[in-house]
């Protein structure tokens, strides 16, 4: 057996194309410190130990020494003792929820001496382990309720407390595992619950102060897409294309008497109608469940009841549940508030420092906005804005490119697994940095709401470049004792 | 293996997905860096901090090399509110010289966004302007008490003499307009609003540098942009030398105290002017520093109107200054000839005596009719002029004859002098009266006051001088100037080249014996300097609506080498020989000696001491000494 494992071992070969992206990612990140924390009247060394861009580089070689070491260990290890890590990471989020001192409104770092961690980060591989673990395991099948609720607790324990830690940007993160389990079956229908949750949330909150008739116009323009979804459902699951048909023709039918009663004069409460044209499709759906007694009516039913009571609630939720600051953090996303002080104002000044990059971008040390501190947080969360400012459109796409490159390589890695661990463990990994890429550049252009969370071994600091280097190298490791597909 | 999972399909849609996400955000930057240039826009303003380095205004000097006008430092108070600290408000406010209150409303105005529009709390801010030096070092012996309290230094204006206001001219920061019309000026540059500082403007304020500064998120500075690469030092304005000299200026606002009108003296040579008095005049001090506003409000609201330069802008009827000018129209045009007499009954016989004229020996020539500055002459002159067929087609030829010749000799146009607000006076041509007329069938006899220079005439007393210059050089002036030299430049040729008159030297000198003798035997004895200097003059005695007739005096001396030519106007001074004859005596004297001899010092002493003031319909008018001021010594 060791024999066999050394001989796979000899046989297998790092995956360089990944170890390439890496290196680069490494240098460029460190480059785009040393920009981004360049003090224009103090100017140091890039090797100045005293500079973010030289302490960057004792995390690089830190980084890289545990590359190495990681390299090093047998592939079983992990898998005998991804439990024992989740336990000891849960007790170390424990510990650090009850000892850690408030640091920039979050109690997530683990402060010894001189060296903070910030343990949340290296939660980021061992979710990922345990979950291919999980997975690994003998005739696993996500979709038996046991197991559904064992892969949702190893997620949602330390999402919770990461969440108490007041880091619920990191937490977020460990829902982009759900990209690795709709890859193990997770039904797409899930997904497109949580697609439908999220364009029902921003369309409600977007149009939630304009209104048509009793009801907003995010109510009126969810209502009739809930009869859309549900008309879609029916088409693709039951194959019932006049049903379907029916369901889009009561509103069209609707409307059209609503609007030549108004013609008289009459005036109209569109939004009623709208309403009543949902009713009378939940009408008609339950009445073709009990008519033909197939299942896929009660859900496409139970959908839109639940689509429905999901609308209704979001205003409440949004208004009365969230803070004032988040709040504000969505409604600038979605553009429909100015806030130029709060995060309204790091992303004005973010999307001020990329825009004035231009195309070829002004040239390293450059940058004006992000020498002169205009951007907050400019060489960790906002990193990319330095690009965009001093390498301009051409540099920070070419940034963007090698990170879906190197996503794209993981996911191709992940395929070629033998095991179901390997790719489990795989997908987990590109699920992490495309949630931190999608996040965290989609933030800095004013796609996405402000979340906290650092671009992957841009970003300055120990934590996350050591969480990182080890989800990749544990990948790495394991993806080079693998037979060839 | 994975292939006959049906779940292997979803690598697909995953990948898929990313490619989308990619691509939206490539159309994102796209967007941002490419299609929105405001972007960089934005980015500019907020990180580049254009300094403008202001250059030192150019100092003017008196034709003597003595100093007018310099700079003087001046000294703001200003404030970051970020880094303000509780301080002894009290102790503040006495120091700085104002009250609690006035230290709320200065507060109050500096935060104000509309009075104050770059305010930020992170940036120096003007709290109080203009500190003079004495409160500046008390502040800055103290201002270790007061964090976020700096103080700036500026420069100001300064008059060493409190003479010539109206000729200097003042300064003060450029207005919507003036920086609408010229993309030279920003808000809070300082401008010349009169005199020698607006005209000269160019001259004077020199050339804006700028220092391109990078402020940080916070308002502060971060150093050059690129080392200075970028930056333009400033060029410091060119002094000026004016022809003015200060000792003639000073004793003629002394001689016009009390008085309203003008003394203006030009070199003939040149056409520089000496002096250029217009009463009454303000201490040019009043419209610098922080009274500034107060001051001018006064200024404009006195019923004198001290703010209105009248020897340029003042236009009066020149009365009988204006008789050698049409002397030598009758004789250019042949009308006339030395020999020609004409009659006087005392007054015009065609009109009936009118309009009237004095006691003198008739029929008289050109000459004696100068000398006695007889009426009746001129209207006869005028008469045969205007009524000639065989040379003039008809009374609108010969009138644009006249006009024509009047222009030529300066009247009627702005003569060009390097003041603003000339004024160009009044020479009618034909049409004017067709008219007034409504027909162009009317005669000499309906303008009969145009011959003894009233009626429509207007002329400033710049023009009078002028042509009393141009008297004196027999037939050509130089444009009048105050600014003698720029330092580093020559002067504009406008100054430089003589402009000759149409009409024959050899009448010029039959109007100057007729001047010569109105000063040895006629009107204007009182100015008779002989035999140390043979002056020539013309007295006037200007009707006007506004009350006592206008005082006049032109001439120039010597009768032959020419020095100085002079114009004086009193305003209701009556009789021209009353006060303007005796002030142009003085002055001359005063050209001519640098002191005033003892036999005439009786008279300087009752010129100075007469008050001839117009009398004022305004109520509470002030005494017009108020707005006069001492002369330097």
């Amino acid at each position: 057996m060791n024999r066999e494992t050394t001989e796979t071992e000899e046989k297998g070969k790092v995956d360089m194309p990944t170890i390439i992206l890496y290196l680069l990612f490494l240098v460029m990140g460190w480059i785009s410190i040393y920009a981004a924390s360049f003090d224009l009247e103090n100017a140091t060394s890039m090797f100045d130990l005293s500079s973010r861009a030289g302490m960057q580089l004792v995390w690089i070689g830190t980084s890289l020494l545990l590359a190495f070491a990681l390299m090093k260990i047998d592939t079983g290890f992990y898998e005998t003792y991804a439990f024992i890590f989740y336990i000891g990471g849960i007790a170390l989020l424990l510990i650090t929820l009850l000892v850690a001192p408030e640091i920039n409104g979050s109690r997530s770092w683990l402060v010894m001496g001189p060296v903070r961690l910030q343990p949340a980060e290296f939660m980021k591989f061992i979710i990922a382990l345990v979950l291919a673990k999980a997975f690994n395991s003998y005739n696993f099948r996500l979709m038996k309720p046991k197991n559904l609720l064992l892969v949702s607790s190893i997620i949602l324990l330390p999402f919770i407390l990461v969440v108490l830690q007041s880091e619920t940007g990191t937490a977020l993160v460990y829902l982009a595992f759900i990209m690795m389990l709709y890859r193990e079956g997770l039904p797409g229908g899930f997904l497109l619950i949580g697609i439908s949750t999220i364009i029902y949330f921003v369309l409600g909150i977007r149009f939630s102060e304009t209104f048509v008739g009793s009801i907003s116009l995010g109510e009126f323009i969810t209502t009739l897409l809930i009869i859309v979804f549900a008309a879609g459902m029916v088409r693709s699951y039951l194959k019932r294309r006049e049903v379907s048909a029916i369901i889009l023709t009561i509103p069209v039918v609707l409307f059209l008497v609503a609007f030549l009663i108004s013609l008289f004069g009459v005036k109209v409460n569109y939004g009623f109608v709208a309403l009543l044209s949902l009713g009378l499709t939940g009408l008609y759906l339950i009445l073709l469940f009990l008519r033909f007694w197939k299942k896929p009516y009660l859900y496409i039913f139970l959908f839109v009841v639940a689509s429905f009571a999901f609308v209704e609630s979001v205003e409440y939720v949004f208004y009365d549940v969230l803070q004032p600051h988040q709040q504000t953090r969505i409604k600038v996303t979605l553009g429909m508030e100015q806030d130029l002080q709060g995060s309204g104002y790091h992303v004005g000044q973010s999307k001020i420092a990329i825009g004035s990059g231009g195309f070829a971008g002004k040239g390293f040390l450059n940058g004006t906005q992000t020498k002169l501190k205009y951007v907050p947080e400019q060489d960790t969360d906002f990193i990319f804005c330095t690009i965009g400012e001093e390498q301009g459109f051409i540099g920070s796409s070419i940034v963007l490119i090698l990170f879906v490159i190197f996503i794209l390589r993981l996911i191709y890695l992940a395929e070629r697994q033998r095991t179901v661990f390997g790719r489990v463990y795989g997908y987990g990994v590109a699920s992490v940095f495309l949630f931190h890429l999608i996040i965290n550049i989609g933030m800095v252009i004013g796609i996405m709401p402000v979340i906290g969370i650092p671009l992957p071994f841009f970003s300055y600091g120990g934590s996350s470049l050591w969480g990182f280097t080890i989800l990749l190298f544990i990948f790495l490791r394991i993806d080079k004792s693998q037979k060839r597909m | 293996m994975n292939s006959h999972n049906p779940l292997f399909k979803r690598k697909y849609v995953i990948t898929g997905i990313i490619i989308v996400f990619a691509l939206i955000y490539i159309g994102q930057l796209f967007h941002l860096q490419i299609l929105s240039p405001k972007y960089r826009e934005y980015a500019d303003s907020h990180a580049f901090l254009r300094k403008t380095l202001y250059p030192a205004r150019g100092a003017i000097y008196d034709r003597k090399g003595e100093l007018l006008v310099y700079n003087q430092p001046t000294y703001d108070v200003m404030m970051v509110v970020r880094e303000m600290e509780a301080f002894d408000t009290i102790d503040f406010c006495r120091t700085l010289n104002i009250d609690k209150q006035r230290f709320y409303q200065l507060n109050a105005e500096m935060r104000d966004p509309r009075k104050n529009p770059g305010y930020s709390s992170y940036t120096p801010q003007i709290f109080m302007s203009q500190l003079n030096v004495e409160e500046y070092g008390l502040l800055q012996e103290k201002l270790y008490k007061f964090p976020g309290i700096y103080i700036q230094h500026r420069t100001e204006r300064q008059y060493k003499y409190p003479n010539m206001g109206l000729i200097l001219g003042y300064i003060a920061e450029a207005n919507k307009n003036e920086i609408a019309a010229n993309p030279y000026y920003i808000r809070g540059d300082y401008v010349g609003k009169s005199g020698i500082e607006l005209s000269h403007e160019e001259d004077l304020r020199g050339e804006k540098g700028v220092e391109i500064l990078l402020r940080d998120a916070h308002g502060r500075i971060q150093g050059k942009y690129k080392n200075g690469e970028y930056d333009r030092a400033p060029v410091s304005g060119r002094d000026l030398t004016l022809s003015i000299d200060l000792d003639l200026q000073a004793y003629g606002e002394l001689l016009m105290h009390n008085k309203v009108g003008s003394i203006i003296m030009i070199e003939p040579k040149t056409g520089e002017i000496l002096c250029m008095i217009s009463a009454p005049n303000y201490d040019p001090s009043l419209l610098t520093g922080r009274d500034f506003g107060k001051n001018y409000q006064s200024l404009e609201k006195n019923p004198y109107k001290p703010l209105i330069n009248r020897a340029v802008a003042g236009t009066y009827p020149p009365g009988s200054t204006f008789k050698p000018a049409q002397g030598l129209i009758f004789l250019q045009e042949g009308i006339i000839t030395e020999q020609t007499q004409y009659v006087c009954y005392h007054g015009y016989p065609p009109l009936g005596g009118k309009p009237a004229c004095h006691g003198h020996a008739s029929p008289l020539a050109i000459q004696y009719a100068l000398a006695t500055s007889c009426n009746s002459f001129f209207c006869y002159g005028l008469n045969a002029m205007l009524s000639n067929r065989t040379k003039y087609s008809d009374v609108n030829n010969a009138f644009d004859h006249w006009k024509d010749h009047m222009v030529d000799m300066g009247f009627g146009y702005k003569l060009g002098v390097d003041l603003p607000s000339e004024k160009r006076g009044f020479i009618p041509n034909s049409k004017f009266y067709t008219n007034i007329f409504k027909n162009s069938r009317w005669n000499a006899h309906n303008i009969i006051s145009t011959a003894i220079g009233q009626g429509e005439i207007l002329t400033t007393p710049l023009q009078i001088a002028n042509f009393a210059a141009m008297t004196a050089n027999r037939g050509s002036f130089y444009t009048p100037h105050v600014v003698k030299e720029r330092k580093g430049a020559p002067l504009d040729t406008a100054f430089t080249n003589r402009r000759n008159s149409e009409i024959a030297r050899e009448y010029f000198e039959i109007i100057v014996n007729g001047m010569a003798d109105a000063v040895t035997k006629g009107t204007c004895y009182g100015a008779n300097l002989a035999p140390e200097i043979q002056v020539c003059g013309k007295t006037g005695t200007a009707q006007n609506p506004h009350g006592e007739d206008h005082s006049l005096f032109m001439g120039f001396a010597p009768k032959d080498d020419p020095q100085v030519a002079i114009v004086v106007i009193v305003e209701n001074g009556r009789f021209g020989a009353t006060n303007a004859v005796p002030i142009g005596r003085l002055m001359l004297q005063k050209f001519f000696k640098g002191e005033i001899p003892e036999t005439d010092k009786w008279l300087e002493k009752t010129m100075i001491d007469r008050v001839v003031l117009p009398y004022l319909y305004t109520k509470n008018a002030p005494p017009a000494a108020t707005v006069t001021i001492p002369v330097a010594n």
